[in-house]
């Protein structure tokens, strides 16, 4: 079957059943997007389809309807997306393996609610799980990131 | 240890030793020195100037050998040689190196002697004296017990010293100007006219040259980096998705392998994996010890194949159900059990004669680590050599444990420590590598790499132990008179080390951590610490003893202040001899305006523990909403001697809170039919970001001894959440999980 991710399309020869985080780890070596509950529990998997947040662990390969973005396509190093700007500013990490997910997930809540309320950030945030508890600077980078895509 | 403004020489001594192509500097003088690792494995043309500072032509790699688990250790050992070499953290890269006993670490053992933090006393040293030696010997070259700051302090400082003035001394002779006309900045010496030599330009010369070892280290007020904000080395991968886990290693012909152990800690008695040797990728089905494995060419395959084996598992070690474990803990407050009474102050039994006691009982549940990388590793065995990829905080076991698995020798195990997704204690453990190892003896050479499916990982945690407490006490004219508590439980110790084939001979102070320690002066004060027989497995889980211990001794005070009717600050402050220690609560208190109006339906909950010599005082402010308790602020106050990284610093004390009421709220490993019952994150959730208070922050740098803070804040925070709500609702909680007897928003 044929995946667009982060503007490539790739030939891959999968079950149906696979989940897109695995056809994205292990078939296409993308390693941004994690493995970290399987079940939709942590958030860690997140990518975007067509823009919106989706956790890739509860996708099955057939299923993906539009073009792939990861982390990696979110942004690099050296052209940071907002998101990850405002993330580096306030030091957000820790061990930082669920950051990308974080990242993802933020990104999705912006692009639909540029000026989100503390009550909607924690909507959006609550499924993704940090362990290192870094959540007081996930909320303080998503309200940057949103001042800096307003400004943009 | 890490005692500011005394040189431990004695401990450090950098010496030098001529190799093939140059000369290394630095190596551990101890009686019998340690060899220098670096020198083992030198190219043409670099030098080692000490164990942690590598310069070629290439660069500058700086050798930070305690793990990275999250917690900042790569950037914070980084930061501490750079302050001395001269070297910006953006110019330099970061290795953990190779397992080697020269990166033993003097800072465990301090934790591991019978000796009050507080204690400074001829008896303390002494005996610290002789643990840092027993550590030397067994080359423990352990990341834990909050030890990386205290150990590194001087060391990595020194270390950088050394370097910085060898390269200087490099650069006169290369270019005959005196050495006392030449300064250092951002890796580079500068010349008397201005001019520079980077120190890569250097490596060469210095690599001929004795180390100069007459260096002072520069006086705090000098400092540009320590103490000081900065940007954490790992910061920009981890805001970018780029920084690589243990976990996202890859190599060519490597398979990818899964594994099920029996989930009653216990034998494998058979199994059928007919089903599973037809599963689309599958390579092979192998045994390990009391398990099977699939090896197959992706990682989603090994976890579908190895879950579609048809496998019948012995009975558990243990008991089945979870009561048998409670009971087997209620049974253990007796005589035959005392492990210790490390504090019997007074005369508790006269006091409490004819007094009206004040009596409670206590719970605590084994608990996961749970972090959020599934654990991992990456082994490849050929005749002559193994290598291992993994994130561990034990390299040197791994090594050995490697070695006796496959009869090589241990110089042919090579560990390469990856970055860790958490850790919080949990890869203190190696049983992921053994079961590597044992897949790749049966691979012919393949690179194997072992992932344990989430589910795995949660059944196969060695937990956090269980831990029940029994206190009495009395107070007598508005004032706590009599405080005794017997704490019991499993010895974490001798189970964590019993995996590695180690005795642990008497007491195991864990049993009673973060209570006999407490600088409390109590006229009758007295804390037993029963030893219960072996249960569950149980390993270090963060702040190990002193996870449970700090909720019963805190609560069971907070108890007996609330009989004797005076205010939980107040009376904690009074009873507090300890000077550093009575500034957290003093501190906390400042911080979180204890004593002002609340309004209805809120309430405060003070809390102190000193655990791995940090005293930390804890505020939790609660809202009781319709029943239901909001965690709205935390105040946290912690005595570390001196700050490393503010921000770094903040950030990991608010995941500790975070990390400690998330656990303390709702997650708990329970047994039935000896098998944990939990699988996931649906069934040990933690706190989400919803639910994450205000948590406010203050370092404090009144004592005389640097520590470190990856432990300290958990004791304190399920106690000072317990006496809060007892404020807000006057509920008394005295278990963890608290969602076992009052809802959480």
């Amino acid at each position: 079957m044929k995946l667009t991710v982060n503007g490539t399309e790739h030939e891959v020869d999968v079950e149906d059943d696979m989940p897109l985080l695995w056809v994205l780890r292990d078939e296409l070596n993308i390693k941004g997007v994690k493995y970290g509950c399987g079940v939709a529990q942590c958030g860690a998997c997140t990518v975007h389809i067509d823009g919106e947040a989706v956790r890739s662990c509860q996708t099955a390969a057939a299923d993906v309807w539009g073009d792939v973005t990861t982390i990696e396509g979110l942004g690099t190093p050296d052209a940071m997306h907002a998101v990850q700007q405002a993330w580096m500013e306030h030091q957000v990490a820790q061990c930082g393996y669920c950051q990308s997910g974080q990242m993802m997930q933020a990104a999705s809540l912006l692009a639909l609610n540029p000026a989100p309320t503390d009550a909607d950030i924690d909507d959006a945030m609550n499924g993704n799980l940090c362990r290192c508890g870094t959540y007081s600077r996930i909320r303080a980078a998503v309200k940057t990131a949103a001042t800096k895509l307003q400004e943009a | 240890m890490g005692r500011i403004g005394k040189i431990a020489r004695r401990t450090f001594l950098v010496g030098s030793a001529a190799v093939v192509g140059g000369v290394a500097f630095g190596y551990y003088a101890y009686k019998r020195p340690v060899s220098n690792p670096l020198l083992n494995d030198l190219a043409e043309g670099e030098a080692a100037l000490t164990p942690y500072v590598k310069i070629d032509s290439a660069g500058i790699t700086l050798i930070t050998p305690r793990a990275d688990s999250g917690q900042g250790a790569y950037h914070v050992q980084a930061a501490l040689i750079a302050e001395e070499l001269d070297v910006e953290l953006d110019q330099v890269s970061v290795d953990p190196g190779m397992p080697d006993p020269a990166y033993y670490n003097t800072a465990l053992s301090a934790e591991a002697a019978p000796f009050r933090s507080t204690d400074d006393g001829f008896a303390a040293d002494t005996t610290r004296g002789i643990m840092d030696a027993m550590m030397k010997f067994m080359g423990m070259q352990i990341t834990g017990g909050s030890t990386t700051v205290p150990d590194s302090f001087e060391k990595l400082r020194l270390a950088g010293a050394v370097a910085r003035e060898t390269l200087k001394a490099a650069a006169a002779e290369q270019t005959g100007a005196d050495v006392s006309d030449l300064k250092t900045e951002k890796g580079a010496v500068i010349l008397p006219g201005g001019g520079t030599i980077a120190y890569t330009e250097l490596a060469a010369t210095a690599a001929t040259m004795d180390p100069v070892n007459d260096v002072t280290l520069r006086d705090p007020s000098t400092w540009r980096l320590v103490g000081k904000e900065m940007e954490r080395v790992d910061i920009l991968a981890k805001s970018t998705g780029t920084q690589a886990y243990g976990i996202d290693f890859e190599m060519d012909g490597m398979v990818h392998a899964s594994v099920r152990t029996s989930p009653r800690g216990g034998m494998m008695n058979g199994f059928d994996a007919e089903a599973a040797r037809e599963m689309r990728g599958v390579i092979d089905v192998v045994q390990v010890t009391d398990g099977v494995a699939v090896v197959a060419d992706n990682t989603w395959r090994a976890i579908q194949a190895v879950n579609a084996i048809d496998v019948d598992w012995g009975p558990a070690p243990y008991p089945a159900e979870q009561a048998e474990h409670w009971q087997t803990l209620s049974d253990s407050f007796t005589s035959d059990h005392q492990d210790s009474r490390f504090r019997d102050d007074g005369d508790v039994d006269a006091a409490l004669e004819g007094a009206e006691v004040v009596e409670a009982e206590y719970r605590a549940p084994y608990l996961a680590h749970a972090p959020l990388e599934p654990i991992s590793a990456v082994v490849q065995v050929t005749d002559d050599r193994a290598d291992v990829w993994t994130g561990t905080q034990i390299p040197r076991f791994v090594q050995t444990n490697v070695a006796k698995l496959t009869g090589l020798d241990t110089g042919q195990v090579f560990v390469h420590v990856l970055m860790m997704g958490g850790s919080f204690g949990h890869r203190l453990e190696d049983r992921v590598v053994r079961e590597a190892t044992e897949i790749a003896m049966q691979m012919e050479g393949a690179p194997v790499k072992l992932t344990y499916s989430r589910e795995e990982d949660t059944v196969q945690n060695d937990t956090r132990q269980i831990a029940m407490a029994r206190g009495r006490g009395a107070v007598k004219d508005g004032k706590v008179e009599a405080y005794d508590l017997g704490i019991a439980m499993p010895s974490v110790v001798a189970s964590q080390m019993g995996r590695q084939g180690l005795p642990v001979p008497g007491p195991d102070l864990q049993i009673v951590a973060g209570a006999w320690e407490q600088p409390m002066q109590i006229p009758n004060y007295r804390v037993t610490g029963y030893r219960a027989p072996e249960l569950a497995p149980v390993s270090s889980w963060r702040s190990v003893g002193a996870s449970t211990n700090g909720f019963f001794h805190d609560v069971f005070l907070d108890e007996l202040i609330h009989a004797a009717g005076a205010d939980p600050m107040e009376e904690r402050i009074r009873l507090c001899w300890h000077d550093p220690s009575r500034k957290t609560l003093e501190a906390v208190a400042e911080m979180s305006n204890w004593g002002s109006d609340l309004g209805p339906n809120k309430g405060r909950g003070v809390a102190f523990c000193m655990s791995f010599g940090v005293p930390t005082a804890e505020v939790v402010e609660v809202t009781n909403m319709d029943g239901a308790i909001k965690i709205d602020k935390v105040w946290v106050a912690a005595e570390v001697g001196r700050v490393i990284d503010p921000i770094n610093f903040e950030n990991m004390v608010q995941g500790g809170i975070v990390w400690a009421l998330g656990h303390t709220m709702n997650s708990e490993i329970t047994y039935a039919d000896g098998m944990a019952e939990q699988r996931n994150y649906y069934d040990f959730e933690g706190m989400r970001l919803s639910q994450s208070p205000e948590i406010f922050v203050r370092g404090l740098e009144n004592g005389d001894t640097v520590r470190g803070m990856g432990e300290p804040m958990v004791p304190p925070a399920a106690a000072a959440l317990s006496n809060a709500i007892f404020a807000a609702t006057g509920q008394r909680i005295r278990e963890m999980p608290m969602n076992k007897h009052i809802d959480f928003v």
